[in-house]
């Protein structure tokens, strides 16, 4: 055979995070702290309107009276909030136009990752909102969407020129004052994106986020807000890379999704920030806040791979307000070394008719812990409401942990839920099927873990699906059986 | 006065009565230390997020009731398995009934834990077992031990399979209008033995009771246990169920739950593994209405290769009841070849009925087939009109769907009679009479 599964663990183990490296863009960098100065200081920098600045303060207050969640079953070492920088922008502050006035080092970073901003606009028609730590760099195919009347562009810019809509919808799904990591964010975000589809019209093309931790020592809190008016469609992807960084860097980030009647939110991610070295050194902390709401005959689907950061806490939730509205998870979360994650979703069922597609899969290997968490909610008004969950765990190694914590609450007797888990290895006789026809172990288990992905993969968009399986290669590649 | 500081301060009293086993009386101090700094669980602790014990604690109870109380036999004749013959240990108010009782010496023993604690032939024994199996921070638990002094005591020796079966019955009278029960069973089946349990908690009359009961099951090499715990109680009547299952290797240890009835009822079932090639069966069927509450806890601890669990919960809910399930199944890193499922179905008939589920695993070994699977939903009306289109009464036809969802349940009841007891408990819960034995 040559190639063992002890050679497999060893080559895994020594696998560098590839993305791993630096880009060194003189930035602007608040001095580190919180506290009321440094949040008034962001709003002011950012040139906010007065009511921002006042719910900025507001979320801060609330933050300071509350306690740093524990019941996640996850264990690292509590980030010193005074040891962050809440601020730092390229220092170039003129918008491009063209790709050409980009600095070249930027540029470059992206084509160390493959991304080729010049091809996507070309090729795939993707525009891009490029986030490199808080402030986005450059936009493209604004005119494109202008034209349908779609706005996308930075919240930032939105706050200024959209102050309506803004006051309008945020923190209406997820409150500032929703939990610990919500209210940080909420006080102190720099930057995000903003996307309103107006009524009617559907987004010709797939919109797009990359976001970048850049500068050693500032933790990353973005804000995505999107709307999709009565009848609408989009696809918003949001892909996210980390350079090689020794300290735990935090990641905070809130996604609220607005869907009304009869519209249509995809909501696609990519997650592979730096999940430490092979010792559990360093490492992305990524607490994140995703929520949605579905009005009548709406739709919000979640799909999620997520294969970086050292610990991750993540449940993108539909919150199923309409008659007739639907939601949707796909995750994959994959595990490695020291990786920890703890993510799922929330499913709340209020409104008739709801209807709801739970799909998850968890891969875990060397010693990490891949936790599924979910809650699955049908309110008493809620008639008949359907549920469907799967969680499937894939342990490779023992040292690796798979855990599977569903909340089910059923208060209606027309409710009909399904749930089911199942946890398993690779097996032994499948790979040698494999072997037996010239197969050799390696692609064995990437056609295996790609079949156990399937379900998943398949609900990304083309661009992205080709990504995730390369990340998925990335993490996997030389797994054992 | 505070029923938790009633509890605490009752104690002196308590130990002036109890005679002295040092083994026991130390147990005993330390847990209610445990109870002291822990008190009752609140909403806030992650095991008891979907039951409150707030109403219940808010009364005052008698904690010592009156030793005369005499029940005659023809009273609570029904509540005993007909036409086989048993071993009975009988409770009246929490007070051992020798003349309703028939126990034994017989080659195995099946009497009472007071007579276990005070004779100093079964110290070893009580050294050995006694409190060892039960979590060490579990509030309720401690507190139960804190009063631990009478209860069922039941020894099989190796090799040696229990003729009868064994019931183990608590009466409560309503002499006393709130009444708070903590018997402690302690069961010890040893190498290549057999015995069969049957367990229930009955009040007669219209009373505030609460039982907080802990029972230990210790299950030797070879050993099989067969547990059934009938909770069909009076609407006043509460129930927390505290077992502590530790299995050595070969063993098969089962326990079925029937829920009927019951105003708040809690099961706390835990197993512990402790040698290779165990079979762990965990089965319950519960039907409620009303406002009754009914609580499964259940922890299946697979620290050991090449182990089995299964568990299967099935609940019909009515009215305004409602049922949690919280399933737990831990699997430890050198439990390899593990295999352990687990399902809960649940059948909801009414709007204002309530299921909380909540099946989790935890596993940390990679070689294991584990899977859990919960459903919730109605009995299917395609089904039902294929019934009544052949002349099957809808009531009945409904009937018999519940009796087929709930079937592989009683599959497994391996005493005829009691088997056909529970049928006839069912149809009376459903209202039918079906006239054919399941």
């Amino acid at each position: 055979m040559g190639y063992t599964e002890e050679e497999l663990k060893k080559e895994l183990q020594t696998k560098e995070y590839e993305y791993g490296f630096y880009t060194d863009i003189e930035s602007e960098t608040f001095p580190k702290g919180l506290n009321e100065e440094i949040v008034s200081a962001i709003s002011k920098k950012k040139g906010e309107p007065n009511w921002m600045t006042e719910w900025r303060l507001d979320a801060y207050r609330s933050w300071l009276k509350m306690e740093e969640p524990e019941w996640a079953n996850v264990s690292y070492e509590k980030p010193d909030f005074q040891n962050i920088s809440y601020y730092s922008a390229p220092k170039k502050k003129n918008k491009y136009k063209s790709l050409d006035e980009v600095d070249p080092e930027l540029l470059k970073t992206f084509d160390k990752l493959g991304i080729s901003i010049d091809e996507q606009k070309k090729l795939s028609g993707v525009a891009m909102d490029i986030v490199v730590d808080s402030v986005s760099v450059a936009t493209t195919f604004r005119d494109t969407l202008a034209e349908k009347g779609i706005i996308f562009c930075s919240i930032s810019e939105a706050i200024k020129n959209h102050s309506d809509l803004v006051k309008k919808y945020i923190g209406t799904i997820i409150p500032a004052k929703d939990n610990y990591y919500a209210a940080l964010n909420s006080a102190v975000f720099t930057d995000g994106s903003f996307c309103y589809i107006p009524k009617g019209v559907r987004c010709p093309m797939e919109l797009s986020t990359y976001f970048r931790i850049n500068q050693a020592g500032t933790g990353q809190f973005e804000r995505t807000l999107v709307i999709a008016d009565e009848e609408s469609y989009v696809s918003y992807l949001e892909g996210c890379t980390a350079p090689s960084r020794d300290e735990n860097q935090l990641h905070a980030a809130v996604v609220e999704l607005i869907a009304h009647d009869n519209a249509e939110i995809k909501y696609s991610t990519v997650q592979n920030w730096f999940p430490g070295d092979k010792d559990g050194k360093g490492g992305v902390f990524n607490f994140v806040t995703k929520r949605g709401i579905c009005h009548k005959n709406a739709k919000i689907s979640w799909t999620q791979v997520e294969t970086g950061s050292a610990v991750t806490w993540k449940y993108p939730s539909c919150i199923l307000k309409g008659d007739n509205s639907i939601g949707e998870f796909y995750s994959i979360a994959v595990t490695n070394n020291f990786q920890q994650a703890d993510t799922g979703t929330k499913m709340i069922h209020i409104g008739k008719n709801t209807k709801s597609t739970i799909i998850s899969k968890g891969i875990s290997a060397g010693q990490s812990q891949n936790s599924y968490r979910g809650l699955v909610q049908v309110s008493p008004r809620a008639q008949n409401a359907r549920n469907f969950s799967q969680c499937d765990s894939l342990l490779m190694g023992n040292k690796c942990g798979a855990h599977t914590f569903p909340y089910i609450e059923a208060r209606n007797k027309s409710a009909q839920i399904e749930h089911e888990a199942t946890t398993s290895k690779i097996g032994e006789d499948q790979i040698f099927y494999c072997n037996q026809r010239g197969i050799d172990t390696e692609k064995a288990i990437a056609l295996i873990v790609n079949g156990f992905s399937k379900e998943v993969l398949n609900k990304l968009p083309m661009e992205f699906a080709v990504e995730a399986q390369k990340l998925l290669e990335i993490t996997l590649e030389g797994s054992v059986g | 006065m505070e029923l938790k500081e009633k509890l605490l301060n009752s104690h002196l009293a308590f130990e002036e009565q109890s005679d002295v086993n040092e083994v026991v009386q130390t147990q005993r101090i330390n847990s209610l230390k445990v109870f002291q700094e822990k008190g009752f669980p609140t909403k806030k602790i992650e095991a008891w997020k979907y039951t409150s014990l707030s109403s219940l604690i808010k009364k005052d109870y008698v904690l010592f009731p009156k030793n005369d109380t005499q029940v005659e036999f023809k009273k609570i004749k029904k509540y005993f398995l007909p036409d086989i013959e048993t071993f009975k240990i009988v409770f009246i108010n929490g007070i051992y009934s020798p003349f309703l009782s028939d126990t034994t010496h017989d080659g195995l023993d099946v009497c009472l834990l007071s007579a276990a604690f005070n004779q100093s032939k079964y110290n070893e024994i009580i050294k050995k077992y006694f409190n060892k199996s039960v979590i060490k921070d579990e509030s309720l638990a401690s507190l139960n031990t804190a009063y631990a002094r009478e209860g069922a005591y039941i020894f099989i020796p190796k090799n040696m399979v229990s003729e009868k079966p064994i019931e183990i019955m608590h009466f409560s009278t309503g002499e006393q209008k709130t009444l708070w029960l903590q018997p402690r069973n302690l069961i010890i089946v040893e190498k290549n033995s057999q015995v069969q349990i049957i367990e229930r908690h009955q009040s007669l009359v219209d009373h505030d009771v609460v039982t907080n009961s802990v029972t230990e099951i210790y299950a030797h090499n070879d050993a099989l246990v067969d547990y059934y715990k009938i909770q069909n109680d009076l609407d006043s009547a509460s129930l927390i169920d505290n077992t502590y299952i530790d299995q050595e290797k070969n063993s098969h240890v089962s326990v079925h739950t029937f829920s009927f009835g019951g105003n708040l009822v809690r099961n706390n079932l835990n197993y512990l593994h402790k040698g290779e090639h165990i079979m762990s069966t965990l089965k319950g069927l519960t039907i409620l209405k009303d406002k009754q509450h009914i609580d499964h806890n259940t922890l299946v601890n697979h620290s050991k290769p090449n182990c089995e669990s299964h568990q299967d919960y099935k609940g019909i809910f009515s009215d305004q009841s409602k049922g949690v399930f919280n399933g737990k199944i831990f699997v430890h890193k050198t439990a390899q070849k593990t295999n352990a499922f687990q399902q809960s179905n649940n059948i909801l008939i009414d709007d204002k009925a309530t299921i909380n589920s909540k099946p989790q695993l935890e596993i940390f070994a990679d070689d294991v087939k584990c899977s859990h699977g919960c459903t919730i939903g109605q009995l299917n009306e395609e089904t039902l009109f294929y019934l009544r289109s052949r002349g099957i009464p809808r009531k009945e036809a409904k009937a018999l769907l519940t009796y087929a969802f709930a079937n592989n349940i009683l599959q497994s009841v391996q005493i005829n009679v009691l088997k056909k007891r529970i049928n006839e408990q069912i149809a009376e819960k459903l209202g039918v009479d079906l006239g054919f034995d399941l």
